[in-house]
């Protein structure tokens, strides 16, 4: 058996390393800076699993070192066995009940986290905005519902700081995923239905909005702006919207908020698809 | 070596129990013609070479083959009218035709069929060429053999080749990755790198090489002289490098090779260029083999166990196989299933996920996920038995809760089956089912935990040989215990949707396949080294191997978590410039790690060529497999084993797992004969 002393060690050790790292839980940088209200409960439900989880490597690893420096074989034992311990019951239910606990409690909290996050918001009416997604490029539109006037497109994302928004996300050809990290929030774009997520915004900024699910030869493109505004900017700007919707929409010029994306979107996709048709690529594509 | 495996052939070649041997064979001619056969005869004339069985013959079969699809494209264009189709022959079609008709007429070729042909036409079977037993000489590991030891040697090398492929292809995405914007490759290759990358080490490499690995061992471990269907073991084989050759070879295909990565999601993967058709036809392939060993594991487990041998006395490696076979035959024809579906959308128009047309893109996945997550445990269950045995063994204990880590085994199989739609939290399908799954998810963690504490529970007051299996082993705790903790948090659903296909999920998935299954793979090729090749590999370079992928994987695959939370989605070719010095890092780290790799290879190589001798067993185990020469006599036992107690009765005073007791069987074991599983002594 190993002594008293180095089981006390160990111990201590292992106490130690559990700390340090919560400690460094909470230093390391892990996610981009929050800018929902489902993005900060998303962030405690991760502190949380960490906080769980880090108990539980260190024992795993405690266990592989004391055993790999008490037990190791020593010069003389070569031919030696260990004691016949076949297993133990009592010690075999609780690590079996055990984890089972900690998770059914984890996943149930994970659980209040997910329902807290999808549920509707009493009493505030929602923005409801349509994202289409399309090789290789995302556009929004803003139903007569938001701008009060003519429906808008655009190509980046302008959104009310306060308000909670709806989006009722569609497909033009294949599977794109609309995700913006900074929300922590995602979900496909499939063709064929329309999906849905809800987003309570309470941060200034502008965030990358990504597309996460490989969708061809220009996924790692397909990238707009989320702009979080404050709920006057944001009114001024779909004013400045309505009057040239007809443009923005066939994307031949570009407003003055979306220059850069009017234009640049559509080219670009233009360029990558043909690049990437299976007909053009097709051996005898004469039009079977 | 080769000369003492000759040795031994001659010496075991046939006895009375060849009738044993082939239970489930027919022998019409007595196996001596083989051993005739093997000698060599007269070079033989061309004619001659074109007509046996072998890579001539399949050459010329697989011009046949082109021929034969171009014909069928013909006659059926022709059939169905010339408004149909715009040209009675097309390369595209002749070519997804030729991806059936080539593999086929190659393994025709080389022999694969010759037996059951020869027995159908009720012509005189040759029995030496597909009875014949074991290698004599290198050349023997390029043919058809029935041999389950030559067929676990030509699986394993087989997948270790696909490893360095895919390593490479690894090391190339990362050359990419080592600087944001597009300096190596073009976005599309790159989609295609990721892919084949997937596509090789899942298919070609995690899977097979733990069917290699049973295969040479498992026959040895359960008292059996061979596989139940030594030819149907054969072809198995023979189909795996048909399928990595044709996931290979899409890089050639017009249009690049599959690039919708070894998920191949539709809409998208109808419609890319032919290329993505070779991954479709290639998983048919690597599923069959998969398929028909995995009916083999089950039949030669259930039926050919030596006297003695109950189910609780079997080593857990068996026990993880017979898991894994499970689980390989009832998931993997649903592979099989969503890869023809979309055969058939893209060649047919079928329009099986096509919403235009009727078609349900989320079934797609819901079809694929039914296979792919079972598949991860299919991947992982074989390295628990691996680590089971090589625990054990190096701690010199008995496994801790045996009979918990076997029941923990059949509850993975169970539960394996319904967490598959995890994999979809964030893909649009109804939102109730995320709330069983993610439940199912967080429990199939705790049959898992049962794993890793009994291991643990094992090591605890062991005599521990640190040599480089040991270290495998103990490097697999930690990592995949990392692996299955991200695993769980990807349980919870909030969590799930931000990280969801992201680096988070790279890393994830590394750390149990890498972290996870690789390591048991090394472990266990470092474990039965010597019993495959009766040399011993040079202990100072296998620690070397160790130390230097343990260290780089991590420096590897680690930040991946971090840089994956932050922001950066998978497969793609270019990235923000915030995640620019980490994936710098990642790069260069995994170019060492890969380098790490060839210590190994150079070690295999070379110890196998001229490595010291080493005796039947060298690590003092229990198992029937060490109680044998090594390598192991052609039907690898002079004298039918009889079991008499557990695998791993180590440190109990005179336990004994297999005798080998001379004809008369002692009247103690008629009492605990094979067919009473509670006879179990290690409980």
């Amino acid at each position: 058996m190993p002594s008293r002393s180095a089981i006390v060690g160990t111990i201590v050790a292992a106490l130690a390393a559990v700390a340090i790292g919560i400690w460094l839980s909470f230093e390391i940088h892990w996610f981009p800076v929050a800018a929902t209200t489902q993005a900060h409960n998303t962030d405690r439900l991760y502190h949380v699993l960490v906080i769980a989880s880090i108990p539980i490597f260190v024992l795993v690893v405690t266990v592989v070192l004391f055993s790999v420096w008490q037990f190791r074989m020593k010069p003389g034992e070569e031919l030696k066995d260990g004691p016949p311990i076949h297993g133990n019951t009592r010690l075999e239910v609780f690590w079996t009940a055990l984890p089972a606990a900690l998770l059914l409690g984890l996943v149930s909290y994970s659980f209040v986290v997910l329902y807290d996050n999808e549920k509707k918001p009493a009493g505030v009416p929602e923005v409801q905005i349509g994202v289409i997604g399309q090789q290789f490029f995302w556009t929004f539109e803003y139903p007569r519902s938001v701008t009060g006037g003519a429906p808008i497109r655009s190509y980046e994302l302008y959104l009310p700081e306060g308000d909670t928004v709806y989006f009722n996300m569609r497909s033009r050809d294949v599977i794109h995923a609309f995700w913006i990290p900074a929300f922590r929030l995602q979900e496909d774009v499939v063709p064929g239905i329309t999906t849905h997520y809800r987003a309570t915004l309470d941060r200034l900024g502008s965030y990358p909005v990504v597309c996460n699910l490989l969708c061809g030869s220009g996924h790692s493109l397909m990238r707009s702006v989320a702009h979080v505004v404050t709920p006057a900017r944001f009114q001024l700007w779909l004013r400045s919207q309505t009057g040239k919707s007809s443009s923005v929409a066939t994307a031949s010029t570009g407003g003055a908020s979306a220059t850069a994306s009017t234009s640049s979107p559509a080219s670009l996709s233009t360029t990558l698809r043909s690049a990437s048709s299976r007909d053009a690529l097709r051996p005898g594509a004469g039009g079977s | 070596m080769l000369c003492d495996r000759e040795q031994a052939g001659h010496n075991v070649g046939h006895d009375a129990r060849e009738a044993d041997t082939l239970m489930a064979t027919t022998v019409h001619t007595p196996a001596s013609a083989g051993q005739a056969h093997r000698s060599g005869g007269p070079p033989a004339s061309i004619g001659a070479k074109l007509r046996a069985p072998g890579f001539y013959r399949a050459a010329w079969l697989m011009l046949v083959g082109v021929g034969f699809a171009t014909f069928l494209t013909w006659v059926i264009r022709m059939g169905t009218g010339h408004q149909t189709y715009h040209h009675y022959l097309d390369g595209e079609a002749i070519m997804i035709l030729s991806l059936f008709t080539v593999p086929i007429a190659f393994l025709v070729g080389i022999g694969g069929f010759d037996y059951w042909a020869y027995w159908a036409a009720g012509r005189p079977t040759r029995p030496e060429d597909h009875s014949g037993h074991g290698a004599y000489s290198w050349k023997d590991y390029f043919r058809v053999n029935t041999d389950h030891k030559v067929i676990g040697i030509q699986y394993t090398v087989t997948s270790f080749f696909f490893l360095l492929v895919g390593g490479l292809l690894a090391m190339l995405m990362r050359a990419q990755l080592a600087q944001p914007g597009a300096q190596f490759v073009d976005a599309e290759t790159y989609n295609s790198l990721f892919s084949v990358h997937a596509s090789l080490l899942i298919f070609l490499f995690v899977i097979p090489v733990f069917a290699g690995l049973g295969n040479y061992v498992i026959p040895i471990m359960i008292g059996a002289p061979d596989m139940a269907f030594p030819r149907l073991n054969a072809l198995s084989y023979w189909l795996l490098p048909l399928a990595g050759a044709m996931m290979l070879l899409s890089f050639l295909a017009p249009g690049g090779a599959f690039a919708d990565g070894w998920t191949a999601y539709t809409p998208l993967s109808t419609d890319l260029p032919v290329g993505q058709m070779f991954f479709s036809v290639g998983v048919q392939f690597a599923g069959a083999s998969s398929i028909m060993t995995a009916l083999n594991f089950l039949v030669t487990i259930i039926t050919m166990r030596a006297p003695g041998m109950s189910f609780f006395r079997l080593p857990l490696l068996v026990w993880a196989n017979f898991a894994t076979s499970l689980l390989v035959v009832i998931a993997t024809p649903f592979i099989a299933a969503s890869q023809f579906f979309i055969l058939f959308d893209y060649t047919l128009g079928f329009h099986f996920f096509d919403p235009g047309k009727g078609g349900d893109v989320l079934m797609y996945q819901h079809v694929f996920w039914f296979y792919s997550h079972p598949a991860v445990y299919i991947m992982m269950l074989p390295g628990f038995g691996i680590i089971s045995e090589v625990i054990a063994v190096k701690s010199r204990k008995p496994i801790f809760g045996y009979r918990m880590m076997a029941f923990s085994l059949l509850a993975i199989v169970v539960l394996g089956f319904t967490v598959w739609a995890h994999h979809m939290f964030t893909s649009g399908m109804a939102a109730w089912i995320r709330i069983p799954m993610a439940i199912t998810t967080a429990i199939i963690a705790v049959p898992t935990g049962i794993k890793i504490f009994s291991w643990l529970a094992t090591l605890w007051r062991g005599v521990l040989h640190l040599d480089t299996a040991m270290l495998f082993a103990l490097g697999f705790l930690t990592t995949f215990t990392l692996g299955g903790i991200s695993g769980v948090m990807l349980a919870m659903v909030p969590f799930d949707i931000h990280v969801s296909s992201t680096y988070f999920i790279v890393a994830h998935i590394h750390y149990v396949l890498f972290g996870g299954s690789l390591m048991t793979v090394f472990a266990g090729v470092y474990y039965w080294f010597p019993k495959m090749t009766g040399r011993m590999y040079d202990e100072r370079l296998g620690k070397w191997h160790f130390w230097t992928t343990f260290v780089f994987f991590n420096l590897t695959f680690a930040p991946m978590h971090i840089v994956g939370m932050e922001g950066m989605p998978r497969r793609v070719a270019t990235y923000a410039t915030k995640f620019a010095d980490l994936n710098l890092f990642i790069s260069i780290c995994s170019w060492l790690l890969g380098l790490a790799t060839l210590i190994f290879i150079y070690n295999m190589v070379t110890s196998w060529r001229g490595g010291p001798r080493t005796g039947n067993n060298p690590w003092r185990g229990m198992t029937l497999e060490w109680q044998v020469s090594s390598p192991p006599p052609v039907f690898n036992f002079d004298r039918v084993p009889t079991v008499v107690g557990g695998p791993y009765e180590y440190g109990v005073p005179g336990a004994v797992h297999g005798i080998f007791a001379p004809a008369p069987v002692p009247a103690t074991v008629g009492a605990g004969g094979s067919a009473s599983p509670g006879a179990g002594g290690s409980g």
